[in-house]
């Protein structure tokens, strides 16, 4: 690592950059401070992080695999594609891993409740599942839409013992869920600890997620010196709130010589306006919690924004996405959902995973990729979750 | 001194508490508003606030968030939002206050804003997504001539109250509520130790109670912590109610005139 322009955020304040900090209410600005303070407490501390470390093992089944993609490698014929399998985590995504971390903060703040907000219902799930071994009370809150979208995991968190509450605000999708959400968190905040999902809301969430979704780049560095003895040329990852590419992306961000590629959701297409691209399409904006890349009209409302994909439709973005877009550290593209569909079907044919429509999309964009790459080059792409929940969703569209 | 606090001052030393009155600019209806606001003025409000709707309202409770909806349904912008405190300050001379989110000033670029903030003739603004901590890197000078209103809420601590009040200015907003805006049934659900608290440490600034506030009631029982009150929900859900039965401003006017009455002491 180069150790004079090793990078360092957020600052004190919880800036990345310009982006970032937290434009909360002041009821929880009380909640904030206990939780950065226990957080910065925690985060060395060898007790709570071998606690963590065991449940990330015997529970969530960490290490997850780097498979080597041999036939995706050879329908491209270019560089070596590898799989960092988050589809193989407990739950079926990555969201679990930062779950699990909150959860033991929850526990030493002394907080008897939880309240998460879902999209695809891959973060509800993981929250519900998390509360259910640790006997804590969950309430999960969910736009009407992805209620419908996403059935499946509104039955399994019911299982767990969760309560799904439809949020039929505004445009019914995950970031009225996190609106409501955080008004919960408001109203109840004495007893109450809110479990962020994404890279995304006031500070101390996007730094607290990432720490704790970064055990993805830490084992990708590992496995792949392990196995090629070099680091990769390329990740890829795809970006809604961005905490599966800001996990894999962040133990990374010192090595120059890895280019780290973002893909976002391009809906119907960028021209249509109907996509959930925040980095591409964005003005610099304040929304729930943070300053960040936002989707919002000439007068600054909010856009509704739209994606196929349950959990990159929402339309701002993780602070520090904005800040490594603006000193061009990752780079960010777009597919389309007619694209992230057949990518789908790509990977379950020629390697027998069948990807989230969110990891669809990182999939995808191997086919702008992999023509510009080399033999000898080494790709890494993060399978953040695995397709069961969208069964529907597929079937539907692709007349299967 | 600034205008807003050396008018809560006047009112206070005539035996009066102040009664503001939100109303989210253009709700119901964007053709009448400016007679919706001065005819709540003239009913007997002291102050308007006059609140700037926003897509996603995360400090608002459902009646606010449903007229902020429909506000911006209805086409209202924040320039807008601006053109009726013009227009409503050639009739009044009472004070009016703009209530709003960030984004939407940051959208309209906050130079922009806080000139045609001030040349429209309002005298301060309230931003609930703006706490101590962001208070620098937001307030830049161009706000210089806007009283900038901060709020304290339950949680906040002395020492925070304290920065709070050193910082606003114009008045201190003492939430009474832990919890967005809204009506509450009970009274036992004010904070009322945390509102005695507040009062004793605002020592700069006047204070005035918010949230939750629907009744003349309320008003006489928290009379003794306060300087004044706002009432918002409250409002709205009549305002709602008249528009719907299309009763004019009846229903409204009338809480208004409860309102105003239980002002005095």
């Amino acid at each position: 690592m180069n150790s004079e322009k090793q990078y360092s955020y957020p600052d004190v304040k919880g800036k990345f950059g310009i982006y970032g900090g937290k434009y909360v209410p002041e009821t929880l600005m009380n909640a904030i401070a206990e939780l950065e303070t226990m957080y910065l407490k925690m985060k060395d501390d060898p007790e709570f992080l071998d606690e963590l470390e065991a449940l990330l093992t015997d529970y969530n089944g960490r290490p997850t695999p780097l498979t080597f993609a041999e036939r995706l490698t050879e329908h491209y014929n270019k560089a070596k594609v590898y799989l960092k399998r988050e589809d193989l985590c407990h739950t079926g995504a990555h969201k679990i891993n930062n779950t699990l971390g909150q959860i033991l903060l929850a526990k030493k703040l002394g907080k008897t409740r939880i309240i998460a907000e879902t999209g695809a219902g891959q973060h509800g799930v993981a929250t519900a599942t998390v509360c259910a071994k640790f006997g804590i009370k969950c309430v999960v809150y969910m736009g009407e839409v992805d209620v419908e979208r996403q059935k499946l995991n509104v039955y399994r968190m019911q299982m767990l013992g969760a309560k799904v509450i439809p949020v039929s605000s505004g445009s019914r999708t995950l970031k009225d869920a996190t609106n409501e959400a955080i008004r919960d968190w408001v109203a109840n905040v004495a007893d109450t600890h809110y479990i962020i999902g994404s890279v995304v809301g006031p500070h101390p969430y996007p730094m607290i997620v990432r720490d704790f979704q970064s055990v993805i780049g830490r084992e990708t560095k590992e496995q792949i010196l392990k196995k090629e003895n070099r680091l990769p040329n390329y990740i890829v990852a795809c970006v809604g709130g961005g905490s599966n590419s800001m996990g894999i992306f962040y133990p990374f961000l010192n090595d120059e010589n890895v280019r780290l590629l973002g893909v976002e959701a391009a809906g119907y297409g960028l021209g249509t306006g109907k996509h959930s691209a925040t980095l591409l399409k964005g003005r610099v904006g304040i929304f729930q919690g943070m300053k960040n890349y936002l989707l919002q009209d000439e007068f600054g409302q909010v856009a509704e924004v739209h994606s196929i994909s349950a959990g990159l439709d929402y339309p701002g973005v993780g602070p520090e996405h904005c800040l490594l877009k603006d000193i061009s550290r990752a780079e960010y593209f777009s597919i389309t959902d007619d694209e992230a569909l057949e990518a789908t079907l790509t990977l379950s044919k020629l390697e027998g995973i069948l990807p989230a429509l969110e990891s669809a999309h990182a999939i995808a964009f191997l086919e702008k990729l992999m023509p510009e790459t080399k033999k000898d080059e080494i790709v890494i792409l993060n399978v953040s979750g695995r397709g069961d929940k969208d069964l529907n969703t597929i079937i539907s569209k692709l007349n299967l | 001194m600034s205008y807003l606090s050396e008018y809560i001052a006047k009112l206070n030393s005539q035996n009066r508490k102040v009664l503001s009155i939100y109303l989210t600019a253009g709700f119901p209806d964007p053709d009448n508003f400016v007679d919706l606001a001065l005819s709540v003025l003239e009913g007997g409000a002291d102050k308007l606030e006059l609140g700037i709707p926003f897509s996603d309202p995360l400090a608002d409770g459902p009646v606010i968030q449903h007229s902020s909806y429909q506000a911006v349904m209805n086409g209202i912008t924040i320039q807008k939002t601006i053109e009726y405190a013009e227009q409503i300050r050639k009739h009044t001379d009472k004070p009016i206050v703009f209530m709003g989110y960030t984004n939407p000033i940051l959208s309209m670029g906050v130079k922009s804003f806080t000139e045609a903030a001030k040349a429209s003739g309002a005298n301060g603004i309230i931003l609930p997504d703006v706490p101590f901590e962001e208070y620098d890197d937001f307030i830049t000078e161009d706000f210089d001539g806007l009283d900038v209103i901060l709020l304290t809420t339950p949680t906040s601590g002395v020492d925070r109250i304290k920065k709070i009040d050193n910082k606003s200015n114009g008045f201190v907003y003492c939430v009474s509520v832990v919890g967005t805006t809204g009506m509450r049934k009970n009274f036992n659900e004010f904070s009322l130790d945390r509102i005695k608290l507040t009062y004793q440490n605002v020592k700069k600034n006047k204070m005035l109670i918010g949230f939750g506030i629907s009744k003349g009631e309320d008003i006489k029982r928290l009379s003794e912590t306060c300087d004044g009150v706002l009432v918002g929900s409250a409002v709205v859900n009549a305002l709602t109610e008249d528009h719907k039965n299309k009763t004019g401003f009846t229903k409204t006017l009338s809480l208004v005139k409860e309102l105003s009455e239980a002002c005095n002491f």
